[in-house]
């Protein structure tokens, strides 16, 4: 079992290809349900456009490891969080010019409405400063927002928290 | 997407570099329902939960996924229009979110009553998210008429968003304490992409009221135009009484006063007053009735499956 877990968390993410969907906390599970290796991933937003295409890159990668049968069930709960993002992860998101996320928001009792723009203690991936600036709290992927260094004037994203 | 009929390398260049894998394709695939592996924390089946009728649960998702599938196809309509590219971003991140949650929505209601499913025309391979998207006519939507009017300006979107996702996430966050799973599920997610929902749109109401005297204006307009459509949001429907009862929804009566209030916060932080008019609470698009603007946003969302009723997409 512990092979076709090897061969699953070499899949990537096809949104954000410098991490696997191990690293990423989106891998949550690979079983062995009679002849069938069940894997079990999670996604990160609900209408996340890129689940078909992990789901295809976990069979074919894991047929071409010899596991004929292959099935990928998708879990909702526990919802994805950024906290699950690894080390590794984290260090392969900076490496390659994105802000990684600080520790996802807790709530206790009702979400309280924020107003004001999101404070984030960030640096820019690229120059390392940390005069940035909010552009918007929505980027590219359904996961990152999208930041601006004020000193090299280089625009970057963040993978934001949830 | 594959469409419907033979393609060869004349007529589709893409056959020839991929060589008839259409994998790469993110719903080209041989997946006919993407979620199709949807299972709950702990198993494969998910049964219907202790003392809930079937069909009223079917019912009250496919209420809520008719809300987000709709929503989301006025938000999408921004997409290209939006007043800059951030905004244009931002608003189709928030039609996706709720397209994603109106899918597992769905998906749900089919799940535990099959029976529920709407029809679909004779050889068509679309799941039964799809026939509930493309294959039922205005009356048999039950969404709520502040997801259907037409768009209007930039303020009537941010005010639309704001009320709608106040409301929503006043919803979610009780319906995550579901005694279905999955609901609870899907309800747990969405609270976590309503919170930036409900935040992009309330922080650009108080810019657009501190801004210009025109920016004002028409924020001030965008309340007055939309606000008599929120009492029906909280207006109790016999089937959400019926689930909340038995646990497993969430009757959005109980919500009203925590949706007024951070509206007024939101209100309070733009300067601006509660418009006068505010009409009586009743179901309306809950039980098919809707307003003039559905037809022609139906019309349009769903030409492509109808006119291919065989095509996979």
């Amino acid at each position: 079992m512990s092979e076709a877990y090897r061969a699953a968390s070499t899949v990537t993410d096809p949104e954000m290809p410098m991490l696997t969907l191990a690293d990423l906390g989106v891998l949550r599970d690979v079983a062995l349900d009679g002849s069938t290796v069940v894997v079990t991933i999670t996604p990160t937003y609900s209408g996340c456009p890129a689940m078909t295409a992990m789901r295809d890159d976990l069979v074919r990668t894991l047929r071409d490891e010899g596991f004929a049968d292959v099935r990928v069930d998708v879990t909702l709960s526990p919802a994805w969080s950024t906290d699950w993002i690894t080390v590794r992860g984290r260090r392969a998101l900076a490496e390659h010019g994105l802000s990684v996320p600080g520790p996802a928001p807790r709530h206790q009792g009702p979400v309280a409405l924020t107003l004001t723009p999101t404070r984030r203690d960030l640096r820019c991936p690229r120059c390392g400063s940390g005069a940035v600036r909010l552009t918007s709290e929505f980027g590219p992927t359904p996961c990152t927002a999208l930041y601006r260094c004020t000193a090299c004037l280089e625009p970057f994203e963040h993978v934001k928290e949830i | 997407m594959a469409s419907t009929g033979t393609t060869d390398a004349n007529d589709n260049p893409y056959e020839g570099l991929y060589g008839g894998d259409a994998t790469h394709w993110a719903f080209g695939t041989a997946f006919a329902d993407p979620l199709a592996g949807v299972v709950g924390p702990t198993g494969r089946e998910v049964a219907v939960p202790d003392g809930v009728d079937a069909r009223d649960l079917a019912t009250y998702a496919v209420m809520l996924a008719d809300d987000a599938l709709v929503m989301s196809q006025r938000i999408a309509e921004w997409c290209s229009n939006a007043p800059d590219l951030e905004e244009d971003v931002a608003l189709s991140n928030v039609a996706l979110d709720l397209l994603g949650q109106a899918r597992l929505l769905y998906t749900r209601a089919a799940a535990v009553d099959p029976d529920g499913v709407p029809p679909l025309p004779e050889g068509s391979p679309a799941p039964p998210e799809d026939a509930f998207a493309f294959f039922r006519d205005a009356a048999g939507f039950r969404n709520v008429h502040l997801a259907e009017v037409e768009n209007g300006d930039f303020a009537d979107a941010v005010v639309r968003i704001l009320v709608f996702a106040t409301w929503r996430l006043a919803l979610t966050e009780r319906l995550s304490e579901s005694t279905d799973p999955i609901l609870a599920a899907v309800a747990a997610k969405a609270v976590k992409e309503l919170t930036y929902h409900r935040d992009y749109a309330g922080r650009w109401v108080v810019t657009l009221a501190g801004g210009t005297e025109e920016s004002r204006r028409r924020v001030l307009a965008a309340w007055d135009r939309l606000w008599p459509l929120w009492p029906e949001l909280g207006a109790s429907h016999p089937v959400e009484e019926r689930l909340a009862r038995a646990g497993a929804g969430v009757d959005p009566a109980v919500v009203v006063a925590s949706v007024d209030d951070v509206l007024r916060q939101v209100r309070d932080a733009a300067g601006m007053e509660e418009p006068e008019h505010r009409p009586a609470a009743r179901p309306q698009g809950r039980d098919g009735r809707h307003t003039d603007a559905l037809v022609p946003l139906l019309a349009d969302m769903q030409s492509v499956a109808r006119a291919h009723p065989t095509g996979r997409w």
